[in-house]
Parts: structure tokens; C-alpha cells; sequence
């Protein structure tokens, strides 16, 4: 038991990794924690990676507003909507 | 029993299925260049339209296959987004530290860092220097937010292959905003 417990720093950042897509199980999140109470360095990376997830959704968040003004334009609507009769027609 | 309409299709749907797009793919031109394709395909396979679901489903089903068959032709052109898994088990520094640079510390990983415009930029820039494959998979899962197993079937690659992948792309942004950002 104590044993499946005690993780590697590698086996900690993989599930740190997961844990950011909320794919971690239950059991591994306590593998974490366990592992934080004595390896500093573990607990400095899961902070950044933390950091690095937050700065990626804001980027995301970003990117849809933007989005959400662009559309085709008129014009190559027009364009589109003559091709699509033109091939109808011949059908 | 639905009957399709082609002639009204681009003011129902091209808003719609465009952004639908740019979502997925985030490129203007390339999406444009999709939706017109899937709106061409629907043409084609207009006879086999059975009404069975409405025409926006089916419209969108087609552009699904559009947007992975995409996809598929990036991965096929740069390689398949295949590594070697070596997480746990690799020689004398087996679960080290030691053969990836050791996290330094990062001043000023505060909060309202987050809405620095600044510092959204150079998340942008370093995500760019990413190799093309680690981009891609990173970007899907984490800006797109697309499901693990539907990257995974779409890319043909094993779970632990994109976490691998993943891992990596992490480790090469924390390196580069070190670089650029927190140790200037």
C-alpha cells in the first residue's frame, strides 16, 4: 500500500500534466499530494504548470472573441451562393 | 420527410458552419476554403440525402469529415505525431530531475500576470517555435479543447503517445517564457 504511494518526480509530472486536462483519477491526485509533502520541486512545477494552463485559457478565451466578429464576407458570400446554383442547376 | 434547399444554404448556414470552422482549424483562409468544399461535397451527395436528420446536421457531419480529413493530411505530411514513450524507465536516471532542466523560480507568477497583454504574446510566440507536431497536439487539446480519445482517432496515436507529446510541448513553453520572459 505505502508502497504504491510513493511515486517517482517523473510519475508525479506526468499526472501533474494530466491533472491539467482534468484526466487525473482520484488515486493519482493522492499520489501528487503525497509526493508535494517532500519534493519541493515537484510542488514549484505543478504551480508553473498551473500557471501555464491559465495563460493557455486566457489565450483560448481570447482567440473565440475574436472569432465570434469574424465571418465571410458578403461579397465572397455572393460568390459562393452563384457557384452553388450554377452546380444545382446542372444536376 | 426533409427536402434539401442548396439555393438558401449559404444564408442559413455559411455563418454557422464557418466559425464552426475557424474553431477548430484557427485560419481564415483555410476555413473558407473548407466550408466551400463541404458546401461543393453536399452538392455531389445531395441524391443520397435521405431526411432523416435536418440539413444543418448533415451539412455539419460533412464538414466534420472535411476538418479531420485535414487533419489527417498535416499529420501524413509532417510525419506521423508519433514518439517513443519514454517516461518512466529510461537508464540511470530513471524519475530524475536531472536530464530536464530543474524549474527555476519564476518572479511575478501572479494572478494579474495572466491579463498581461505583453505576456499573452510571448505565450503566442513560443507556442509558434513549438515543432509543427507538438503544436498541433498541444493546441487541440488545450486551446481547442478537443477530447483526448478524439485526438487520439483522429491523428492515430496512442494515449500515451499525446501525453508524451504534451509533456513536451510544456517543457519547451516553461523553457521558452523562461527565456523570454521571467529571467530577461
Amino acid at each position: 500500500m505505502f508502497k504504491k504511494l510513493n511515486i517517482t518526480c517523473k510519475q508525479a509530472v506526468a499526472i501533474c500534466d494530466k491533472s491539467q486536462y482534468k484526466e487525473a483519477t482520484f488515486f493519482e491526485k493522492t499520489q501528487l499530494n503525497i509526493h508535494f509533502l517532500c519534493c519541493k520541486i515537484c510542488t514549484k512545477y505543478s504551480k508553473q504548470n498551473v500557471f501555464l494552463t491559465k495563460l493557455c485559457r486566457n489565450k483560448s478565451n481570447d482567440d473565440k472573441k475574436k472569432q465570434i466578429s469574424l465571418c465571410m464576407t458578403q461579397g465572397e458570400k455572393e460568390f459562393l451562393k452563384k457557384e452553388i446554383e450554377k452546380r444545382y442547376v446542372k444536376e | 420527410m426533409q427536402k434539401l434547399d442548396p439555393n438558401k444554404w449559404i444564408d442559413k448556414y455559411s455563418d454557422y458552419l464557418f466559425k464552426y470552422t475557424l474553431a477548430r482549424v484557427s485560419d481564415y483562409e483555410l476555413s473558407k476554403d473548407i466550408v466551400q468544399d463541404t458546401f461543393f461535397s453536399a452538392l455531389k451527395s445531395a441524391k443520397n440525402f435521405e431526411g432523416k436528420a435536418t440539413e444543418r446536421t448533415w451539412l455539419v457531419s460533412i464538414l466534420k469529415r472535411k476538418i479531420i480529413d485535414y487533419y489527417r493530411k498535416i499529420n501524413s505530411k509532417k510525419g506521423k505525431a508519433e514518439v517513443r514513450m519514454n517516461f518512466y524507465n529510461e537508464g540511470d536516471n530513471e524519475g530524475d530531475w536531472l536530464e530536464e532542466r530543474v524549474p527555476q523560480t519564476w518572479d511575478n507568477m501572479a494572478e494579474k500576470q495572466l491579463e498581461n497583454k505583453e505576456l499573452q504574446n510571448q505565450i503566442n510566440s513560443c507556442i509558434d517555435k513549438l515543432p509543427e507536431k507538438y503544436a498541433m497536439v498541444f493546441k487541440m487539446r488545450t486551446i481547442q479543447e478537443i477530447d483526448t480519445d478524439v485526438i487520439c482517432n483522429e491523428l492515430e496515436i496512442t494515449s500515451s503517445n499525446l501525453w508524451v507529446i504534451i509533456h513536451r510541448a510544456r517543457t519547451q513553453l516553461r523553457r521558452c517564457l523562461e527565456d523570454n520572459w521571467f529571467n530577461k
